[in-house]
């Protein structure tokens, strides 16, 4: 490119006028860089709801057409290539509901030790490490650990209740996270106040401190139910794949994830597995929608700045 | 103990550390009682330092560790039968920023008595409405108590943690710079407040504002790095101190 002739005073070394040259060249002037950005992030995000939309609408429209009432309320036969998902959709709230109910306690209860009754220190470091770790274990070790433990060690066999277990232990780290973040943005003048007042720890972290981190609480809950409602390998392993609706919660149920794969792998129907699979976003989107519903009230009571 | 008896509060010889870090050296100061005691000093003197050693909220703190003695009523808070959730309850706090739970005006009011053990809605509905009554919010607030306490002015808010710690029945109200974050109008409504509430409470203030101490105290420590510099008569420390420090302080030398 060729330099527009210099003037003789000062002299500008050519290397100068070079770089001045390029810089101008490749950096356009901050109104334009804001409007690229805006107009790259509003990108990325379109792309991200579309892929969403995409996926579920695809979903739902290869599967609605197949949900039917008789559907939802048979039990499948020839393997699900007729029939409906019945015991699937109980064997899926049991196995979940109950694995919820077991790490919801746990997991709460662990955060509030770390948070509010003890002091930072290499306990606490462990514990938080040793959650770290067992967030980033594949859930078909976790399947795996179920399979030996829980079945067999404890006598359990494949079962609702050995399903539970083991996917207890698969969402437990995320509910510990995420109460703790949480409990940690509970604003310490809450906690000052209460204790001025002369209540105890154990007054202020139940009255004062849960009470208003959970919002945050029930989002790590509701991402446990999501996690646990779509596990497959972790539930393949201890719950096993009985077709039948289940007695008790010693008996073996398949997950409505589960039926899917089935239905998918081994190319028994593709009409019911798409039902299937409409059946379980629909599921997830009910449980998400009911969360936000509870949030908003919970919100609208307390008077939090949300 | 007749020398104690005419003090609500009496520090003596209070020392406290953060780690190694000496906050307070040596205090001793009395506090009467149903009158306004002013606390003053530049930041970092260590006044709300002291002010929290009243009702041990220090306590929360693991590396805070403190020696001497406070008597509340002549008794020892330190190593007497007084419980700690007990002492709190006798001497109460209002802080720097109004702190209301995120609960509703009723629920913030009824917190301090149900975790002291009242159950019975009507006794509830009583107190509220005499703490309500105490800091004059009875009939702005009377009609909308299920409203959350975080949707109320911030002068508001403030008469509202005043009215929370009236409900459990203090003796002793500490306050932490209770108007730093209000407007001058709203500051004036809480000064006239302490006046009425010191007809009978014993009211001890932490101010910046060095008007504020002489508009509402009777007495007035000056406190600096840790030490109590003067204390005494706010008219005296004000118009005719005695240390030098404290004369160049209050004529706004530093600060």
């Amino acid at each position: 490119m060729k330099l527009a002739p210099t003037a003789p005073l000062p002299p500008v070394p050519a290397s100068e006028r070079r770089n001045a040259a390029r810089r101008i060249r490749l950096m356009p002037s901050p109104t334009v860089t804001e409007r690229i950005v805006v107009a790259l992030l509003w990108a990325m995000a379109a792309i991200t709801i579309a892929v969403l939309v995409f996926i579920i609408g695809y979903i739902l429209l290869h599967g609605l057409p197949h949900v039917t009432w008789s559907f939802l309320t048979e039990s499948p036969r020839r393997m699900g290539r007729e029939g409906g998902v019945l015991p699937m959709i109980v064997g899926t709230v049991l196995v979940t509901g109950l694995a919820v109910l077991i790490a919801a306690p746990i997991g709460v209860a662990t955060a509030v030790y770390l948070t509010e009754y003890t002091a930072e220190g290499r306990l606490t470091a462990v514990i938080r490490f040793g959650a770290d770790c067992l967030a980033g274990i594949p859930s078909i070790v976790f399947g795996l650990f179920g399979f030996v433990f829980f079945a067999i060690t404890l006598g359990l066999g494949l079962s609702i209740l050995s399903g539970a277990l083991t996917l207890a232990l698969m969402v437990l780290p995320t509910i510990i996270r995420t109460s703790e973040e949480a409990i940690r943005a509970v604003p310490y003048a809450y906690r000052e106040a209460s204790f001025g007042l002369g209540s105890t720890r154990w007054q202020t972290t139940l009255y004062v401190v849960l009470r208003s981190a959970l919002p945050g609480i029930s989002t790590g809950v509701v991402l446990s139910v999501g996690r646990s409602i779509s596990e497959t390998a972790a539930v393949m392993l201890t719950a096993g794949s009985a077709l039948g609706l289940p007695d008790s919660l010693f008996d073996s149920s398949r997950t409505l994830a589960l039926h899917f794969y089935y239905l998918a792998q081994e190319n028994i129907s593709e009409a019911n597995a798409y039902a299937t699979a409409a059946v379980l976003v629909m599921a997830i989107l009910a449980i998400n929608l009911f969360a936000y519903w509870l949030m908003r009230r919970f919100i609208a009571r307390g008077g939090h700045h949300a | 103990m007749t020398d104690a008896m005419e003090y609500k509060l009496q520090a003596s010889s209070l020392n406290l550390y953060y780690g190694r870090f000496h906050a307070l050296k040596n205090i001793n100061i009395g506090i009467r009682p149903r009158s306004i005691t002013a606390i003053i000093g530049p930041s970092g003197c260590g006044k709300s330092t002291l002010l929290r050693c009243f009702n041990r909220l220090n306590d929360i703190i693991k590396s805070a560790r403190v020696t001497g003695r406070i008597l509340l009523d002549g008794a020892d808070i330190f190593n007497s039968g007084i419980g700690l959730t007990q002492l709190r309850r006798r001497v109460g706090m209002v802080f720097q920023r109004p702190n209301p739970f995120p609960l509703s005006i009723f629920d913030n009011l009824a917190y301090g008595p149900r975790v002291h053990g009242m159950r019975d809605r009507e006794e509830l509905e009583m107190i509220v409405e005499n703490s309500l009554r105490a800091t004059m919010l009875w009939d702005d607030l009377k009609d909308r108590l299920n409203a959350p306490a975080l949707s109320l002015s911030p002068e508001q808010q403030q008469r509202l943690c005043i009215s929370r710690l009236v409900a459990v029945e203090p003796e002793v109200l500490l306050m932490d710079e209770p108007c730093s974050a209000l407007d001058p109008f709203a500051t004036a409504h809480i000064e006239d407040l302490m006046r009425k509430l010191a007809e009978q409470y014993t009211i001890v203030i932490v101010t910046h504002n060095m008007q504020q101490a002489a508009r509402v105290s009777t007495e007035t420590a000056f406190m600096l790095l840790g030490e109590l510099v003067e204390f005494g008569d706010t008219t005296q420390i004000f118009q005719n101190p005695r240390q030098k420090k404290t004369e160049e302080y209050v004529s706004g030398r530093y600060g």
